[in-house]
């Protein structure tokens, strides 16, 4: 079975395009122009550029000898946090950023959670010179003040979502409303593997340059391109789905993909969707959704701004429903330590969202002989507050 | 035959559709509004079942819908309070809401309660219509019920041509591109599209929603379709003091006089 999405956005039983017609030549009009785009010489040509001398590509795959000892397997970690801003978000924002450009759109909106995807964007609408309306969750400003600020400072209007619980999924809400009402000259930049068809490969597909670069950079180190495990945190799932894309169909590469279990998966504050998820649609898509029996959508809770979203990507849904990938769930508080213990082997302090993917590592059993590759998609700066307020360092 | 087309056989224009949303603003109110409404002159009554994420509604009915998913409302009481509505209401009942609820009410359920307790059509704006034809229409058929589909300004003539084809009722004409609630006067813009849309001789009837507010939106919209739907401006009005059947019998007298 290959995992690749056909014609209409499905992965298998996922994904589609579940959209007012108010959108409808929006989607449309994305759909039928942008792989030509895409893969025309001349965007390949900027999009590369601007990855290598502007985001600082290809980011390092690096062995982490000490947590490798600790956890008795060679660990490399893909250096997304390397990355200008901080984070894997700017990937996919320069690749739609150049998409936008191509398609004649003068503003651009975008949706954030833990703000990386917003000042991503801001970032890649100050480099063009490109009017920039970012929407975050009220609840989400509080608590990524510095990312706000940043925001501001690149120039971007940073709009509080105030409907519903105020996080990410009413900042996504909210940036769809603003495109129904502004449809011909804005083109919304979507920050993860979700939304309606083409998004969620379009956004994949700019970030699958993580697993072209650890498929060569893996050649280099150990004369084959394929690791035992690739491992990564999901929230929409874009840095799961870019360091899982060239793996999809190498069934020798075991996929991982860890997801924040807030409290605990059972009580009431988990954003573990395979867990506690059922086939719904959400933003779009078809796709595995926490939700009432009654088919509204359930809160999600997670330390992780970045990972408090109700919904996973539907690639994730079908890798999960086909069991191509492995799905783990890691608590708050596993994270944090997994954070702390990073920091002190490797002198790296992650993301609270990358820290999940490393806490799943106290769940899994490994031959010494395993390679395993850990996307680290972004660095901690953002989260020093979360850092201090968790306290246990 | 379903009431909507018998309603478009003996009323060509200046058809008053008016939205609300169930459970809104009491749990227990969606009888009464129904009454009231076609007492007062409503041809068409339009439900809303309520979603915590109506994407393609403005603040007043994304209110409306919060306060109601508060109050209690689902699919399951919704049907309950529509048992033996047809004894007391005879206008058609269109039921407007978003596809995940219903999906996991499950669609061919769905379909069965709507013929049982009478309701005529459904607008789900975020189903495709490719899902709807391919999965979805013989369900619909089955039991009678109609799928609303809706046009914008930004839609095609050879989408305009397909939505016509596969329709039965009536078209929905958005009428800017918005959410609903928007203030709009109607604009030259506006204009070309509903002369555009007219031109093309449709098989369907069309009502013009988003944005009509009062008897001046009111009369304009009824220049240019067979009739006007009214939503967030209904809400607002039954969101104030007073008795709810007098709000509504001013409100619709305030718009068709
Ligand atoms: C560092 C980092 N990792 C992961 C995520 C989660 O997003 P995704 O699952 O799309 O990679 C975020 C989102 O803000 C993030 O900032």
């Amino acid at each position: 079975m290959k995992i690749q999405v056909d014609e209409r956005g499905y992965y298998g039983n996922f994904g589609g395009a579940f959209i007012p017609e108010m959108l409808y030549p929006n989607i449309e009009e994305l759909r039928e122009n942008y792989e030509q785009i895409v893969q025309a010489p001349d965007f390949q040509k900027q999009f590369n550029h601007l990855l290598r001398d502007f985001v600082g590509r290809p980011t390092p795959l690096y062995l982490a000898e000490r947590l490798s000892e600790k956890y008795g397997a060679e660990i490399y970690l893909k250096r997304e946090d390397l990355c200008h801003t901080g984070a894997h978000k700017v990937n996919n924002t320069v690749g739609q950023i150049l998409l936008a450009q191509k398609l004649g759109k003068q503003k651009i909106i975008a949706e954030t959670g833990a703000g990386q995807h917003g000042v991503a964007t801001a970032t890649v609408c100050a480099l063009m010179g490109i009017e920039c309306i970012v929407y975050m969750g009220e609840v989400d400003m509080a608590r990524q003040k510095p990312n706000v600020e940043r925001m501001r400072i690149l120039g971007a209007e940073v709009r509080p979502a105030k409907s519903g619980s105020k996080t990410l999924k009413d900042a996504t809400n909210e940036a769809m409303r603003h495109w129904i009402n502004n449809p011909t000259d804005t083109h919304y930049i979507i920050g993860s593997v979700v939304g309606p068809h083409p998004y969620p490969e379009m956004v994949a597909r700019f970030q699958s340059v993580i697993s072209k670069e650890i498929k060569t950079q893996l050649l280099e180190k150990k004369g084959k391109e394929n690791p035992d495990y690739v491992i990564a945190c999901v929230g929409g799932g874009s840095n799961a789905a870019g360091a899982f894309y060239h793996y999809y169909n190498e069934e020798d590469v075991k996929l991982v993909a860890v997801e924040a279990a807030g409290l605990g998966n059972h009580t009431g504050e988990s954003a573990a969707t395979t867990v506690l998820g059922k086939p719904g649609i959400l933003h779009g898509s078809k796709t595995l959704l926490m939700q009432t029996e009654d088919g509204q959508v359930v809160e999600p809770y997670s330390i992780s701004a970045g990972l408090d979203y109700p919904g996973i990507g539907p690639v994730h849904a079908h890798l999960f429903e086909t069991g191509r990938a492995k799905f783990y769930s890691v608590t708050d508080e596993e994270a944090m330590k997994a954070g702390v213990l990073l920091s002190r082997t490797e002198g790296i302090i992650p993301a609270v969202e990358s820290a999940h993917a490393f806490a799943a590592l106290n769940q899994m059993t490994f031959n010494p002989s395993d390679v395993v590759v850990i996307n680290l998609s972004g660095r901690g700066d953002k989260d020093l507050e979360t850092y201090i307020k968790w306290g246990k360092y | 035959m379903n009431r909507i087309d018998k309603l478009f056989q003996n009323k060509k224009e200046r058809i008053l559709n008016v939205y609300f949303t169930a459970g809104y603003p009491q749990l227990n109110d969606t009888t009464t509004i129904l009454e009231a409404l076609e007492t007062s002159g409503a041809d068409l009554i339009e439900i809303g079942i309520p979603y915590s994420d109506p994407i393609a509604d403005g603040p007043t009915i994304q209110e409306s819908n919060g306060v109601a998913l508060d109050n209690g409302m689902t699919l399951k009481v919704l049907f309950n309070q529509l048992k033996g509505i047809r004894d007391k209401v005879s206008v058609p009942i269109v039921l407007m809401g978003y596809v995940n609820p219903i999906v996991q009410y499950g669609m061919e359920n769905f379909c069965a309660k709507c013929e049982e307790v009478g309701v005529d059509a459904v607008i789900l704006p975020d189903l495709p219509m490719f899902e709807y034809l391919e999965i979805y229409k013989p369900m619909f058929e089955k039991h009678g019920l109609y799928n609303i589909f809706l046009i914008t300004p930004q839609t095609s003539e050879a989408r305009i041509k397909q939505i016509d084809d596969n329709s039965n009722g009536f078209i929905y004409m958005v009428s800017s591109a918005s959410t609903t609630g928007a203030k709009t006067s109607i604009s030259v813009d506006q204009s070309d599209y509903f002369a555009r849309v007219k031109n093309m001789n449709l098989k369907n009837p069309t009502l013009i929603g988003f944005g009509i507010s009062n008897a001046e939106t009111f009369d304009k919209a009824c220049e240019n379709a067979n009739g006007a739907i009214i939503g967030s401006a209904f809400i607002k009005a039954i969101s104030e003091e007073g008795n709810l059947k007098e709000k509504i019998s001013g409100f619709v007298r305030s718009v068709i006089g």
